[in-house]
């Protein structure tokens, strides 16, 4: 659609079209409309630019290091002076902190959604969603330290039976992780339920059934494309997140599922490396940008998958 | 009722009280299930809300020794903890944060308004860019600072590790957040008063100025109040950008070095001595003050304006 067109099609162009033609060019119009366009197209430019500046450096990369020694590795020592590349221990540690994360949100979250949707009265409800919008503006920082001074020691003192030899802990900080998405997958689930049809919910009720069988036979597989949509996303959000992991899971490489151990994941391994002054165009520098694509393109499938999913319990019921 | 013998009465008698508690029993299996399931319910909740409750206790309690005005007058030091302060951080932040508002009002709404009220839906342009807000709204926020790295202190722009580039990195972040929440509160605007306006011979850029943004404005508020406080509270993204470095002097907005004070906290956290904890901990309920003040405003603000047309 041309501007012209568009500063038409509101005065309608049913009668005579030349005399509600408007009578002067109208730059002013135009000019606001190409400034609208190009911050829209921006965003289009930022997406952009993230991949390239991602994959220059992660072309350099794959030149100096196979990506057999990349993907098939199990040591990840980048910066020794026989490096190693083995991606697979950061990415098990990312992996940690995701499972941990999930066990902690997913019934969490769950919880709460079922209640804010089915349960809570308005009241309740109008206290209850800011709180859980305030826990999700927390910043990491804060979770990160929470869970490394408070939560490490704590769980130290509540299960002194396991290993704590590290004073990193990736089960702590997965479980510190967990806590910080609740409130993605409550709202987002919560929106789910409460887009299913009151006419269902009647239904389920006229038949018998009460309240719990409703809520958990009706309302929660008729959401349940938005519930795994919110739990995907949660999982992205763990996968990308990065304070709290460097915080309290520490730096060290691991490749273990052992709760009580220290491990690098990817996203630590990023934002502990590049502090100092990496010089552009060395292996080091590369490096980065190499674990960096990986973790770009595994968001980018779980967002995809959450964005297909959203949209497919909108088409069913809006 | 039909006269019957002893037993007969008795037999009925026995049927019906048996059926009856049956089905009572039934009913109370319900009963307890769905009292349990509340229970479970009402756990997950409280779980959640003792999370949120235990941060804010834990920071408040343990940051308490060094809460006081000097924590943000005093400028920062790695041989005298109980002395160091915030000072040079929380200017960092003021101008970060200032920059990124700078940045994102202007293209944010104006994203948001071209995609609302001129993107025409059937375009293959206008809903790749739709979609791809939505992508980068879920990109980590450690993938800008690479951004940041790369363009903007390095390479195209070569702005070096200054506070703007901070900035720029941020507003790049919280953008989508912004434009999200625009669309939402352009999009609750009802099509009649656009149509009004119109019909009255505005022009759409007059209709969009004088109608739909003043209706929609406690709405994109929400949005820009909540991204500053992200942006705010943000820290990853800036360890690429950096402000990792211990900065003893007011920074400069576009040349020197700068820290923020989640960055500070971060730096001050991972040193071993247990005052420089103390400290770190006074820091994250400074911020975590800011924050929240921040957040309970944009929630506060949603509540009051919720307007049913």
């Amino acid at each position: 659609m041309s501007t012209s067109d568009i500063a038409a099609s509101g005065s309608g162009t049913m009668f005579s079209r030349r005399s509600l033609e408007a009578s002067s060019p109208r730059y002013g119009e135009k000019a606001i409309y190409v400034f609208l366009a190009l911050c829209a197209l921006l965003s289009v430019v930022v997406t952009s630019s993230i991949v390239v500046s991602l994959l220059l450096p992660t072309i350099d990369f794959f030149r100096q290091v196979s990506l057999s020694s990349f993907f098939l590795d199990t040591v990840w020592a980048p910066r020794q002076a026989t490096g190693r590349f083995g991606v697979w221990p950061i990415v098990v540690g990312t992996l940690n902190i995701v499972i941990w994360a999930l066990l902690v949100a997913i019934p969490i979250g769950l919880a709460s959604a079922i209640y804010l949707a089915e349960y809570a009265s308005t009241r309740v409800r109008r206290i209850v969603k800011p709180i859980l919008e305030i826990l999700a503006g927390i910043p990491t920082v804060a979770i990160g330290l929470f869970a490394f001074l408070f939560l490490r020691p704590a769980a130290e003192r509540a299960l002194p039976f396991l290993e704590w030899s590290s004073l990193f802990s990736v089960g702590v900080a997965g479980v510190a992780v967990g806590l910080m998405i609740v409130p993605l997958v409550a709202s987002i689930s919560d929106d789910a339920m409460r887009a299913v049809p009151r006419a269902l919910r009647e239904g389920g009720y006229g038949l018998g059934a009460n309240k719990l069988k409703v809520s958990l036979r009706i309302v929660f597989p008729g959401a349940i494309s938005g519930i795994v949509a919110s739990i995907v996303l949660a999982g992205s959000r763990a996968v990308g997140e990065t304070m709290v992991v460097l915080i309290a899971a520490g730096r060290t490489p691991n490749l273990t599922f052992n709760p009580t151990q220290s491990v690098q994941t990817m996203t630590a391994y990023i934002g502990g490396t590049a502090t100092g002054d990496i010089p552009t165009g060395t292996l080091d520098y590369d490096t980065l940008f190499a674990v960096g694509t990986l973790l770009f393109v595994m968001t980018l499938a779980l967002n995809v998958l959450a964005i297909r999913l959203v949209q497919r319990f909108r088409e069913a019921y809006e | 009722m039909m006269p019957l013998s002893g037993g007969t009465r008795l037999a009925a008698a026995g049927a019906r009280a048996v059926t009856e508690d049956s089905l009572r029993n039934t009913n109370r299996a319900d009963r307890a299930t769905s009292a349990i399931f509340l229970a479970l319910l009402l756990l997950g909740v409280g779980v959640a809300m003792m999370g949120l409750a235990a941060i804010l206790i834990w920071a408040l309690v343990e940051g308490a020794p060094r809460l006081g005005i000097e924590l943000l007058t005093n400028g920062p030091s790695t041989v005298r903890p109980e002395q160091a302060g915030f000072r040079t951080s929380i200017i960092g932040s003021l101008m970060v944060v200032g920059g990124v508002l700078v940045l994102i009002v202007p293209i944010g709404v104006g994203a948001a308004i071209y995609l609302e009220e001129y993107a025409d839906r059937n375009r293959w342009w206008n809903r790749l860019i739709e979609l791809n807000i939505q992508n980068l709204a879920g990109v980590p926020s450690i993938v800008f600072g690479i951004l940041g790295l790369a363009f903007i202190v390095r390479g195209p722009l070569s702005l070096g590790f200054v506070a703007v580039a901070g900035s720029l990195t941020l507003a790049l972040l919280v953008l989508p957040t912004v434009i999200i929440a625009s669309r939402e509160a352009i999009r609750a605007v009802p099509p009649s008063i656009r149509e009004g306006s119109l019909a009255l011979g505005a022009t759409r850029w007059q209709t969009v100025r004088r109608q739909v943004l003043p209706a929609a404005l406690p709405g994109v508020l929400t949005g820009v109040i909540l991204s500053i406080a992200r942006a705010t509270g943000e820290a990853a993204p800036l360890l690429l950008v950096g402000a990792v470095t211990f900065v003893t002097f007011d920074p400069d907005f576009f040349t020197g070095a700068y820290s923020t004070l989640p960055v500070q906290i971060y730096n001050y956290s991972s040193r071993p001595q247990a005052e420089f904890r103390v400290l770190a901990i006074a820091g994250v309920t400074v911020m975590l003050g800011l924050v929240l003040l921040m957040n309970s405003f944009a929630v506060w603000l949603r509540n009051r304006y919720e307007q049913s047309w």
